[in-house]
C-alpha cells in the first residue's frame, strides 16, 4: 500500500481525529511519550557512538528500558514486561559476557569506529530522512485512541497468542531449540576437535619431519596464523 | 496519541541502529546495533497494532504476536551471533569486522586469496583445522 | 539381361568395388587386390557386351526421374551411342590394365588399398560420364573424377612436389569448372532440359539463343579438364603422382573427358562459328607449344605429359573442324598408346632408378634390362609419331584429313580459317612429335656409359599389361574402315595429300633428331650427370617417389636438366630455356593470380590484425576497466558492502516513492 493510500484510508477512519487533535496541543500521554522517546533516542545515539564498549552495552540498557516504557504508554503491558525480561535481563547480559569473552578493553578505545563511519553516517541520515518524511507524510493525521480497554494487556495477548497463533508459537519453540543447539555446537565443537587434532598431529609429527612436503605445507600456514 | 510519535521514534531508532551496524568496528557492538534496529521495528509493530485494534477492530493482535516472535528470534539470533563472534575471536584473535577481509579480491595472488577465504569460512563455521594455534589457547585460558 | 541393365552395371561395379575396397582395406587386406581388379574386369566385359549389342545402331536412350528437382528436371539417363560404347571399352580396358599393373607397381605400398579404391571410384565416375545422358549426372561424374585426380596425384603426399601438384591440379581444373557449371545452366535455360538428346534436338531446331556464350563457357571447363591452353599447366605437375595414375587419369581417360564432352555436344559448339575458331586457336597453340615443351623436358613422364597435352590438342582440333568421328578415333588410339607409354615409363623408371632422361642417356643397355618395355615403347612411340601402319597414323591422318576438308571449305558450318589453323598446326606438331618421340627413344634406350643398375625382373603383372596395350596401339588402325559405322558415318581413311605430308614431316622430325643426337651424344661421356635411387628390391612406386623427390635437388628443377648432350637443346637453340619451363606460363600465372591473391591475403590479414582486432580489443578494454574497478570494490570489508547495499536501497525507495506520489 502506498503511503498516500494509507493516508487516505487512515484519514477516512479518523475523520474527526484530525480536527480535534492538533500537534500543538499534545495530551499528557503524548508529552510523556515524547520525553521518554527523546531519552531513548539519545541513549541509542550514545550506544552507537561511545568509545567505551562496556558503556555502549549499558546505554543500550537505557534505550531498551525506554522502549519498554513506550510500550507501557501504548498500553501494551505484556510486551513491555517481556521486553524488560528478555532484552534488559538476558540479551544485554549476554552481550556483556560476549564483550568480556572477546576481551574488549575497558575504558576508551580510540578505534571503536571503523573507517566506514562517514559512509555509514551518510546512509543512515539519508535513510532517516526518507523514513521520517514518508512516515510523517503518511500518518500526520492518524490518531490512536488509547482510551478504553488496554489493547495489549496480558489477557488479550495471551488469548490471541494461544488461539490464533498457536502453530507459529510452537514452530518458534523449535527455532529456539535449534538456536540453542547451534550455539552449543559452535562454541563447544572447536574444543573437542582441537584435542583430537592435537593428538593426531602429535602422532604424525615424527614422520612429518622426515619428509619435506608436509613441512613446507605447515610453515606458511603457521605464518598465516601469525599474521592474523 | 498521534501515530506519528511512535512511528517517527521508530524510524529514528532504526536509522541509529543502521549507523551502528555500518560504523562500528567491534562485532559485538554491531550486534547491539542490530538489537536496536529490531527494537525499532518492534515499536512500530506495537504502535500499529494498538491503532488497528482500536480503529479496525482487529482481534488477532497480529502486531503484538509478531513482536513477541521477533523478541524470541532476536534472542536466538544474539545467542548464535555471539557464538560465532566468539569462535571467530578464538581463531583470529580479533572480533573486529573490518579486519576479517579474507574474501577481498587481490590483484597479486588470486589463488592465495581464495585459499585463505576458504580456510577462513571453514574456521568460522566448524572451526576445523588450526585450532591449536596461539589464539585458541588464549581463548581457552580466558575463562 | 537387357542392354540397359548391363549398361547400368558398367559404372556401378567399379563403384561397389571402390566402396568395398575402402571398407575392407584395413580389416581384410587379402581382398583388396581382387576387389580392385575384378570389378574393372567385369566392367570391361560388360562394356564390350553393351558395345556389341548396341552395334553402332540406334542409340540406347533410357531415363528415369527420381524426384522433381525444380524447374529443369534432372534425370538418371543413359545415352549410349557408338561413341559412348567404344569410349567405355577404352576406359574399362585401360582401367583394368592399370589396376593389374598397380598390383605389381605398388605391391609394397602401405596405402595401396585406398589407392586401388580411388582408382576404382575414378573408373566408375569416368564410365558414368561416358554413359550419362543427362548433363547434371555427367557433371557429378566429372567432379568425382576431379577429386579422385586430386587424391591420386597427391598419393606421395610426403613429398612437397606431390602436395603442390595435387592442389594445383585441383584449383586449375576448378577454375575451369566454374564457368563450365554456369555454361551448363545457361544451356539448360536455353533448351529447357539437361538431357543430351533433348538439348541436341533443340539445337538442331535452332533453339539456342546464346550459342557463342554457352560454347565459350563450356570450353573453359573443357580446357581445364582436358589440359588445353591456357589451363594446361596442372598436367605436367600432376606427374608427381604414381605412374599408373598418370596412365589412367592424365593420359587415357580423364583428360579425354573434356574432348568427349565436346564431341557429345558438338552441335552446340558448331552452332557458333566463333566458338569453333576459338577452339581451333586453342588447339593450335596447345599442340605446337606443348610439343616444343616436350622436346625440352628431362623427366620422362613430363615429356609424356606434354605429349598428352599436344595429342589432346589434336582432338580439340578435330572437334574444331567439326569431325567428332576423327576426334574420338584419335581419342581411342591415343588412349591406348599413351597409357602404354606411361606404364612402360613406369617400368623404365623402376629399372633405371631415375626419371631423368639425362641420367638414362648415361646408362648402357637399359633396353636389355627391360625388353618388354623397350619393344612396347617402340611400338607406342611409332604410333605417337604417326608412322604407318601403326594406329596413331590412321587416327592422326583422320584428324588432318578433316582439317584439310574444312580448310578447303567442304565442311558446312565450319569456317575454313579453323581448318587452316588446325591443319598447319597439326603438321608442325607432327614434325615436333616425331622429334620428341625420337629423342625420348634414343635417350632412354640408347645411352652410353656405365651399366644400368640391376633391379631384377619386372613383375609379370606389369609386363603382360604392356603387351595387352601394345595390341591396339599396333592394330587399331585396321578398324578405320569399320569405325564410321559406329560414329557419324564420315569416312576416316587417310587422304593421300595429308598422309604423305604427315608422314613426311614426321620422318623429317625423326631423322633430324637422330642427326642431332649423333652430334651431341659424344658429349654425354664428358659431362657426368645423374642421380639414381637404387632400391633393387623395392616396388616401382617407391623408386618413382624417390626419383621425383630427388630430381629437383639433383638437377636444379623438376622439369629440366643441364645436360649439353641433350639433342633437344641443340634443336631448340635459345628456345630451349623457355620451353623447359613451359614458356613461363606458371610465372605468368604467379604474377597474374598468385601474387595478387597473396597480396590480398596479406591485406586481409593486416585488416584483421590491425583494424578489426583493434575494435575487438577496444570492446574488451572497457569491460576490463569496469571489471578492475569492480574488483577494487571487493575490499573484503563486509560493512562497506552493506553500506553500498543500503545506500542503493534508500535510493530505490526514494525513487519508488517519488514515482508513486507523482502518479497519485
Amino acid at each position: 500500500m502506498t503511503p498516500a493510500a494509507v493516508t487516505v484510508s487512515a484519514a477516512r477512519a479518523t475523520t474527526t481525529a484530525a480536527e480535534t487533535h492538533g500537534f500543538l496541543s499534545p495530551t499528557g500521554v503524548e508529552i510523556a511519550f515524547l520525553l521518554v522517546g527523546l531519552v531513548t533516542f539519545g541513549a541509542a545515539i550514545v550506544t552507537v557512538t561511545t568509545k567505551q564498549l562496556v558503556h555502549a552495552a549499558l546505554w543500550l540498557v537505557v534505550a531498551l528500558g525506554g522502549l519498554a516504557v513506550e510500550y507501557l504508554l501504548l498500553t501494551a503491558e505484556f510486551i513491555a514486561w517481556v521486553q524488560v525480561l528478555i532484552y534488559v535481563g538476558s540479551v544485554v547480559v549476554l552481550l556483556l559476557f560476549g564483550l568480556m569473552l572477546t576481551r574488549a578493553p575497558i575504558g576508551r578505545s580510540p578505534d571503536a569506529d571503523s573507517g566506514n563511519r562517514w559512509a555509514a553516517l551518510t546512509v543512515a541520515i539519508a535513510a532517516a530522512g526518507a523514513l521520517v518524511w514518508v512516515v510523517v507524510d503518511a500518518f500526520r493525521t492518524t490518531w490512536i485512541d488509547l482510551d478504553g480497554a488496554a489493547a495489549g494487556s496480558t489477557a488479550v495477548t495471551g488469548a490471541s497468542l494461544f488461539q490464533s497463533w498457536v502453530l507459529p508459537f510452537e514452530a518458534l519453540s523449535v527455532l529456539l531449540l535449534a538456536a540453542l543447539v547451534g550455539a552449543i555446537v559452535l562454541s563447544r565443537k572447536a574444543k573437542a576437535k582441537t584435542k583430537a587434532e592435537v593428538e593426531a598431529e602429535a602422532k604424525t609429527k615424527t614422520p612429518a619431519t622426515a619428509s619435506d612436503t608436509p613441512r613446507r605445507d605447515d610453515v606458511p600456514r603457521s605464518d598465516k596464523e601469525g599474521a592474523r | 496519541m498521534h501515530l506519528a510519535y511512535p512511528a517517527v521514534l521508530s524510524a529514528l531508532l532504526f536509522c541509529t541502529g543502521l549507523y551502528g551496524v555500518l560504523a562500528r568496528r567491534n562485532a559485538i557492538l554491531v550486534l547491539m546495533s542490530v538489537e536496536l534496529m529490531l527494537n525499532a521495528v518492534n515499536l512500530n509493530l506495537v504502535a500499529f497494532d494498538v491503532w488497528l485494534s482500536k480503529t479496525a477492530q482487529d482481534a488477532l493482535h497480529s502486531g503484538q504476536a509478531l513482536t513477541l516472535f521477533t523478541i524470541a528470534v532476536a534472542a536466538a539470533e544474539i545467542g548464535i551471533g555471539l557464538a560465532i563472534v566468539l569462535a571467530v575471536h578464538r581463531n583470529r584473535g580479533t572480533a573486529d569486522i573490518d579486519r576479517l577481509r579474507d574474501t577481498a579480491e587481490t590483484d597479486t595472488d588470486a589463488d592465495g586469496a581464495d585459499d585463505a577465504g576458504g580456510a577462513g569460512t571453514a574456521d568460522a563455521d566448524d572451526d576445523s583445522e588450526p585450532a591449536r594455534s596461539e589464539p585458541a589457547e588464549k581463548a581457552e585460558a580466558t575463562p | 539381361m537387357t542392354t540397359t541393365t548391363l549398361a547400368v552395371l558398367v559404372p556401378l561395379l567399379p563403384f561397389l568395388g571402390a566402396v568395398a575396397g575402402l571398407l575392407l582395406g584395413r580389416t581384410a587386406p587379402g581382398f583388396v587386390r581382387p576387389l580392385a581388379v575384378l570389378p574393372s574386369l567385369a566392367a570391361l566385359g560388360l562394356a564390350a557386351v553393351v558395345a556389341v549389342r548396341q552395334g553402332g545402331e540406334q542409340a540406347v536412350d533410357v531415363a528415369t526421374e527420381l524426384t522433381p528437382t525444380g524447374s529443369v528436371p534432372v534425370e538418371l539417363a543413359l545415352h549410349i551411342d557408338g561413341f559412348a560404347a567404344l569410349v567405355a571399352i577404352l576406359v574399362a580396358l585401360v582401367a583394368t590394365c592399370v589396376q593389374i599393373y598397380s598390383t605389381g607397381y605398388l605391391r609394397d605400398d602401405p596405402r595401396y588399398p585406398s589407392y586401388a579404391a580411388l582408382v576404382s571410384l575414378f573408373t566408375s565416375a569416368m564410365l558414368l560420364v561416358v554413359y550419362s545422358g543427362d548433363l547434371m549426372v555427367l557433371l557429378v561424374g566429372w567432379e568425382i573424377m576431379g577429386i579422385c585426380s586430386y587424391f591420386l596425384v597427391g598419393h606421395y603426399w610426403e613429398t612437397p612436389e606431390a602436395r603442390a601438384a595435387s592442389i594445383k591440379a585441383f584449383l586449375v581444373t576448378k577454375l575451369g569448372d566454374v564457368p563450365f557449371l554456369i555454361g551448363l545452366f545457361a544451356l539448360a535455360a536455353d533448351t529447357g532440359s539437361f538431357r543430351i538428346t533433348k538439348v541436341l534436338g533443340n539445337v538442331a531446331s535452332g533453339g539456342l539463343d546464346h550459342p557463342t556464350l554457352i560454347a565459350l563457357l563450356l570450353l573453359a571447363g573443357v580446357a581445364g579438364k582436358s589440359a588445353q591452353f591456357p589451363l594446361h599447366t596442372w598436367l605436367p605437375d600432376a606427374m608427381a603422382g604414381p605412374t599408373p595414375v598418370s596412365a589412367l587419369i592424365h593420359a587415357a581417360t580423364m583428360v579425354a573427358a573434356g574432348v568427349y564432352f565436346v564431341a557429345r555436344l558438338l552441335p552446340v559448339f558448331a552452332a557458333s562459328a566463333a566458338a569453333l575458331v576459338v577452339l581451333a586457336v586453342m588447339a593450335a597453340v596447345t599442340m605446337a607449344g606443348s610439343a616444343l615443351a616436350a622436346l625440352a623436358q628431362d623427366d620422362i613422364k613430363r615429356v609424356l605429359a606434354y605429349s598428352t597435352i599436344g595429342q589432346l590438342g589434336y582432338l580439340t582440333g578435330a572437334l574444331a573442324v567439326g569431325d567428332r568421328g576423327a576426334a574420338v578415333f584419335h581419342l581411342l588410339t591415343h588412349g591406348a598408346f599413351k597409357a602404354l607409354l606411361f606404364l612402360a615409363a613406369g617400368v623404365i623408371i623402376h629399372a633405371a632408378g631415375t626419371n631423368s632422361l639425362a641420367a638414362m642417356s648415361r646408362m648402357k643397355d637399359l633396353r636389355a634390362r627391360v625388353p618388354d618395355a623397350y619393344w612396347t615403347t617402340t611400338v607406342a612411340l611409332l604410333a605417337l609419331a604417326a608412322i604407318p601402319p601403326f594406329s596413331g597414323f590412321f587416327s592422326k591422318e583422320a584428324v588432318l584429313g578433316a582439317a584439310e576438308h574444312a580448310a578447303t571449305g567442304h565442311a558446312e558450318s565450319v569456317p575454313s580459317a579453323a581448318g587452316w589453323i588446325v591443319l598447319v598446326a597439326g603438321l608442325v606438331t607432327a614434325l615436333l612429335t616425331a622429334a620428341y618421340a625420337m629423342r625420348l627413344w634414343l635417350l632412354a634406350f640408347h645411352g652410353h656409359g656405365t651399366e644400368a643398375p640391376d633391379h631384377g625382373k619386372q613383375p609379370v603383372a606389369m609386363n603382360s599389361v604392356l603387351w595387352v596395350l601394345a595390341l591396339p596401339s599396333l592394330a587399331l588402325g585396321l578398324a578405320t574402315g569399320l569405325l564410321p559405322d559406329w560414329f557419324d558415318g564420315r569416312n576416316l581413311t587417310p587422304t593421300l595429300t595429308t598422309a604423305v605430308l604427315g608422314t613426311g614431316v614426321a620422318l623429317v622430325g625423326g631423322i633430324v633428331t637422330y642427326g642431332a643426337w649423333q652430334h651431341t651424344t659424344a658429349m654425354a661421356g664428358r659431362v657426368p650427370l645423374g642421380a639414381v635411387a637404387a632400391h633393387p628390391e623395392a616396388d616401382g612406386g617407391l623408386v618413382e617417389a624417390e626419383a621425383i623427390a630427388s630430381h629437383g635437388p639433383a638437377y636444379g628443377n623438376v622439369a629440366s636438366a643441364p645436360d649439353p648432350a641433350d639433342p633437344g637443346r641443340l634443336l631448340l637453340g635459345p628456345l630451349h630455356r623457355h620451353a623447359a619451363v613451359g614458356f613461363h606460363l606458371d610465372a605468368v600465372y604467379a604474377a597474374l593470380f598468385v601474387r595478387p591473391v597473396q597480396a590480398a591475403a596479406t591485406l586481409v590479414r593486416f585488416l584483421d590484425r590491425e583494424v578489426v582486432d583493434t575494435y575487438v580489443r577496444g570492446a574488451g578494454a572497457l569491460p576490463r576497466w569496469l571489471g578492475a574497478a569492480v574488483r577494487r570494490a571487493q575490499t573484503g570489508n563486509v560493512q562497506t558492502y552493506v553500506s553500498a547495499l543500503l545506500a542503493g536501497t534508500v535510493v530505490l525507495v526514494v525513487a519508488a516513492l517519488l514515482v508513486a506520489t507523482a502518479g497519485a
